[in-house]
């Protein structure tokens, strides 16, 4: 699947230019809040009208302002989960499900009800009224509504923003089995970078209306602190398979191309596959490699680009096989350690989170 | 107690009263609705206009209602020699008239209840219909209609109380006529009209407050019912 999108939009005073395209798999819309991230996720479900653009799904045309083609919202079959459910009051959460399958076409119809029951962990709700249930339950059974109407895209607007930090945690598991699990290619806007980087494979940044940059999750959050400010979140992500568990110490080993990390955690499997965030913040720069450090992952690799901030520090990209580890050192260490492209180093990687 | 009895003829009246509130809220319902959500959602010109005729039968004296009726609709009227013509629809000095002057006297009641329902439809559970593939008739019987059923049946209730209680305007349209057009009220004002008539109109008096009493209890009753399916967050 692939969606192609260029669309104008001007709302009051805000004006939306969005130009992407998104393959498989889960495609993040990121920004801050006000950054037309749901402006934009309104026009592509087709419940908004670009003043301007075309919107594509593979081969069919669902907006194309200049010949004046508009697919209504009903006729694109595409799941919306909203950020605040919205599920139907007069209908118990078994008829909320299957809303959307009396209108899907049959072909689209999902056959396996009691999978996706179980996958989104909704079994026992079925006959109770949307206004009993939880937060949390809520926006489980608005994911279900929306994937029984058999769409051939999922779009997700913030769906964990107005939960709590253990409702989040709850449904994140969730998500990440439906990206996992399922075929249909997803859309979620978020303004998290836990969100993003634990879901997405691609990630498309919009500031201001408009889209800054797109690429793989690695790439744009690796680049995250210089387009935002929130930088304790910056850093590498990396995805691994976990080889071995140490479950005296508490610590997987897990495979990266070239070199291994050790990460503590308490409940992954090996084999499985998994991401890592490592936080440039969290990295130090050696020339030699240290001895009688507490820190368990030195990593060998080489520089491959310096770039200053102007505001006294200064982010090293590192080489290690095919992944790069940020590093964010002051610009004096920069200079004392006289750093130069292609040089091998160490990166002292003191915190790596698993992204759970 | 033998004066409680009621006689052929109040029970004429009274059978009368039930079946033309029970036409003209029925009747009226459809238009009542479509009006309503015009009113509510509609972008046009002349809605203004439109909402001041709805409200027109609330301010006028339902004598001029009346004497309306019978210019627009009687025999010789604009609308109803036409109808008359081609339809073979009478309204004047038949129940159907008084039908037709109960249903526009009760109309603004119901278009008001039915509105303000409409206007408290949560716009975003439409939205989220949509994405489920329901296009905009679907997305208004399966959503938005049981929604707003509580003011239906509210609209309903006061439509039907109205017409019970009607008698300017269907007294000036059709007339008086036992067993075509004397409705309850007609009827209770007959016997005030002739000495020695109190019983008769204390025993309809009684009959009036007890159908009252129960549309009251029944409508409370249905939003009862609808209340507790129409749980709203």
């Amino acid at each position: 699947m692939t969606l192609a999108v260029d669309v104008q939009q001007t709302l009051g005073g805000f004006v939306l230019d969005a130009r992407f395209t998104s393959r498989r798999g889960v495609t993040a819309l990121f920004g801050p809040s006000g950054s037309g991230k749901t402006s934009l996720i309104r026009v592509i479900a087709g419940l908004s009208k670009p003043q301007r653009g075309s919107l594509l799904i593979d081969d069919q045309v669902l907006v194309d302002t200049e010949n004046e083609i508009f697919v209504p919202a009903h006729r694109r079959h595409f799941g919306y989960v909203f950020q605040e459910g919205r599920l139907f009051p007069h209908l118990s959460v078994r008829q909320n499900l299957n809303y959307g399958r009396w209108f899907a076409p049959k072909s689209a119809r999902i056959g396996d009800f009691q999978h996706i029951v179980d996958l989104l962990g909704i079994g026992g709700l079925l006959d109770r009224r949307p206004g009993t249930l939880s937060g949390g339950e809520k926006q489980r059974v608005a994911i279900g509504r929306a994937l029984f109407a058999g769409p051939r895209l999922l779009l997700m607007d913030e769906p964990l923003a107005s939960l709590d930090d253990p409702r989040k945690a709850e449904i994140l598991p969730y998500l990440e089995r439906l990206r996992d699990e399922t075929s249909t290619p997803i859309v979620y806007v978020s303004h998290s970078t836990a969100e993003v980087a634990r879901l997405a494979d691609q990630v498309v940044m919009m500031h201001n209306g408009r889209v800054e940059a797109v690429g793989t999750t690695a790439e744009i959050l690796a680049g995250f602190s210089f387009l935002s400010s929130d930088r304790r979140e910056a850093g590498a992500v990396l995805s691994g398979v976990v080889e071995t568990i140490d479950a005296v110490h508490r610590l997987a080993t897990i495979r990266l191309s070239a070199f291994q990390l050790i990460v503590p955690t308490a409940q992954v499997e090996a084999g499985a596959t998994v991401r890592l965030h490592i936080p440039e913040r969290d990295v130090m720069v050696a020339t030699m490699r240290p001895e009688g450090l507490s820190a368990l992952n030195i990593v060998e690799g080489r520089v491959a680009s310096i770039e200053a901030d102007g505001e006294g520090m200064v982010r090293v990209r590192i080489r290690c096989g095919d992944d790069i580890v940020l590093a964010r050192i002051t610009a004096l260490s920069a200079e004392r350690l006289a750093l130069k492209l292609e040089e091998p180093v160490f990166a002292v990687v003191k915190t790596v989170a698993l992204e759970r | 107690m033998d004066w409680l009895q009621l006689s052929d003829e109040e029970w004429t009246a009274i059978r009368l009263s039930l079946w033309v509130s029970a036409v003209a809220m029925t009747v009226s319902l459809p238009f009542g609705i479509l009006t309503a959500y015009l009113l509510a959602r509609g972008r046009f010109w002349g809605k203004s206009i439109l909402n001041g005729l709805v409200h027109l039968p609330l301010i006028l004296p339902p004598v001029v209602t009346g004497f309306l009726l019978l210019v627009v609709f009687g025999r010789r009227g604009v609308v109803g020699s036409f109808l008359d013509q081609y339809l073979g629809i009478v309204f004047s000095f038949r129940w159907t008239g008084a039908a037709l002057a109960c249903g526009i006297m009760g109309f603004p009641l119901m278009v008001r209840s039915i509105r303000l329902s409409v206007e408290a439809v949560d716009h975003k559970l439409e939205e989220a219909a949509r994405t489920l593939g329901a296009g905009p008739a679907w997305v208004f019987v399966t959503v938005t209609l049981p929604l707003i059923l509580p003011g239906i049946i509210a609209g309903m209730i006061l439509a039907f109380a109205k017409a019970m209680g009607e008698f300017g305007a269907t007294i000036t349209f059709v007339s008086n006529i036992p067993g075509e057009t004397q409705t309850l009220s007609a009827a209770i004002y007959t016997f005030t009209q002739v000495p020695g008539g109190d019983a008769g109109a204390m025993r309809l008096t009684i009959v009036a407050i007890a159908i009252s009493f129960t549309a009251l209890l029944a409508s409370e009753f249905m939003a009862y019912l609808v209340g507790k399916r129409v749980h709203v967050e």
